[in-house]
């Protein structure tokens, strides 16, 4: 990886404690670079206006930026059809929606959901409340020890009788990728829909949503140099048209009367009120960005450091790694002996190494691995093998700094 | 930001060699609270009787602040007055807010100020003290 490119992160040029920052939280936010920075506030020196009303030139060079946007997400995960990008807070809101929408509509009494105990909260929660309000049933695909899932369990878990199939593309504590392309086609094969938690995945490797053939895709801005409060669902066509908006106001709406109403098409029906038009454009310019170094290039970069950090951490004695040995994602979970994993991020903060410490919004998944919390140390883009090398050392000060309790 | 100001050796002491760990059969109150944000969670029991904090004992997991918290809380209570422990308790309050407190009653938890320092642990810190809180209004709701 070029090394100019951290110079594009003004954030990274600080201290933090005495000591150089060194951010390995990129699972929880990645950092922003310039380009999205500057593009944010072009957009509100020059662009500012609402969308899809205004008849003045500022309404059409915002409907135009924030229209813009869409497409580049369309063409960056490879939707058939702009339509099918529907702009969302990020990946919660988006996975929310098909629960809310599409689940409460086809779920029914005997139905399943299928989903794994993996999940981040916010791809287990809804579903969970789905299965409540229309009595389906939740099951949980079995993990192997090291995380991964192995498609023969898939086969026996989905039915006939299962209408919903939702995974993540990429576990946020495991650092596992899930073979979703497969089970995309054995859920189609049993005739269920397959939504996939697109919010790790997106950030660090090329995606296409025709290639894996899911039928919804979620993704947040935040986690791949854009701002947060912007994301998108992707859905197939078809379907989208199908579902009931979650909802209603402003934006929206082709036709209101006193007692009934219909909606814009596809994708504005999604999206009532004033939408989240500047973060767009920031998701746009992020994209742009990443594009311009390639998915690639940045998928290679963080196997190669995930591979150099996983080695060096397993030097440490007592330390311990969740997950599979060899893994081609930046996210390293894990416990340095007896050692409570907020003390080992207060301590590495003291030496300007950001990490994160508690259950990563999954609480199944910590009593599946029967910890109470994990520390998580995250890589993207910017980072490199002397950030490796700062975390490494640190921990060996929490080592001696905490004495026998490893 | 120096370490030391957290991590001073009374709190290692307390939280390696944990005091009033464990459970006890009398007729007691049980408090279980946890911090949702980092996993951190005690279960708390006192033993209220004329007023008096007769006994107390904690079980849980979390860090070294917050088990060392625990574990200093239950030795300061033990013994005092529900309003003596609810005293206390204030007086916590002010010292995570970095206000100058005197614990001339039990003097180990003056360890803690340091923890203002670092506004992340200061629920931490904070844990057990609302367990006791909430034990002592439970048990006056009961009277």
């Amino acid at each position: 990886m070029n090394p100019a490119i951290r110079e594009q992160f003004p954030i990274l040029h600080q201290e933090i404690n005495g000591h150089p920052l060194v951010y390995l939280d990129n699972a929880a936010t990645s950092q922003k670079p310039l380009a999205v920075i500057e593009a944010i506030k072009h957009y509100y020196e020059y662009e500012n206006s609402n969308v899809h009303r205004g008849v003045h030139t500022l309404g059409s060079r915002a409907t135009d930026a924030y229209e813009g946007a869409r497409e580049k997400v369309a063409k960056f995960i490879n939707a058939r059809r702009t339509q099918e990008i529907i702009f969302t807070r990020g990946t919660t809101t988006a996975l929310n929606l098909v629960a809310s929408s599409y689940g409460r509509a086809v779920c029914k009494e005997g139905d399943e959901i299928v989903i794994t105990q993996m999940e981040h909260h916010s791809n287990l929660i809804p579903w969970q409340q789905v299965a409540k309000e229309t009595g389906a049933t939740l099951k949980y695909i079995p993990l192997q020890p090291d995380g991964n899932i192995d498609l023969a369990d898939v086969e026996k878990t989905i039915t006939n009788n299962t209408k919903i199939v939702a995974i993540a593309y990429v576990s946020n504590v495991m650092g596992v990728v899930h073979p979703v392309k497969q089970i995309a086609e054995i859920a189609h094969r049993k005739g269920a829909v397959i939504v996939v938690d697109g919010a790790q995945s997106t950030p660090h490797m090329k995606v296409d949503v025709q290639d894996l053939d899911c039928d919804f895709y979620a993704l947040s801005g935040h986690k791949m140099c854009g701002p947060t409060g912007i994301g998108a669902l992707y859905g197939k066509k078809a379907l989208l048209e199908s579902m009931e908006p979650v909802e209603f106001g402003g934006e929206m709406i082709d036709d209101v009367g006193l007692y009934e109403s219909n909606w814009k098409e596809l994708p504005w029906k999604f999206e009532g009120g004033t939408p989240i038009i500047a973060g767009a454009v920031g998701l746009g310019a992020a994209i742009d960005f990443l594009e311009q170094i390639g998915m690639d290039e940045i998928a290679h970069h963080e196997s190669v450091l995930a591979a150099y950090a996983t080695e060096r951490m397993a030097e440490i004695d007592g330390l311990t790694i969740y997950g599979p040995a060899k893994r081609h994602v930046g996210v390293v979970t894990f416990n340095l002996g007896d050692v409570h994993p907020h003390d080992v991020a207060t301590v590495l903060d003291a030496s300007g190494v950001a990490i994160r410490a508690g259950h990563h919004c999954c609480q199944p998944l910590m009593r599946w691995l029967e910890v109470s919390s994990t520390a998580r140390a995250s890589f993207y883009l910017y980072n490199n093998e002397q950030d490796v090398d700062r975390l490494v050392s640190a921990l060996i000060q929490t080592k001696e700094y905490f004495g026998d309790a490893t | 930001m120096q370490l030391d100001d957290l991590y001073r050796r009374v709190i290692m002491d307390h939280y390696k060699n944990p005091r009033n760990r464990g459970t006890f059969d009398n007729e007691a109150v049980t408090v279980n609270l946890n911090n949702p944000t980092c996993g951190d969670r005690i279960s708390l029991q006192l033993l209220l009787k004329d007023g008096i904090v007769q006994e107390a004992k904690y079980t849980g997991e979390g860090c070294s602040i917050s088990m060392s918290s625990a574990s200093m809380m239950t030795e300061a209570v033990k013994g005092k007055t529900m309003e003596q422990a609810l005293d206390m308790a204030n007086r916590f309050s002010s010292l995570m807010k970095g206000e100058e407190v005197d614990f001339d009653d039990y003097e180990d938890l003056e360890a803690l100020s340091g923890v203002n320092k670092f506004p992340a642990r200061i629920k931490c810190a904070t844990l057990a003290w609302n367990a006791l809180r909430k034990g002592i209004d439970e048990e006056d709701n009961v009277q």
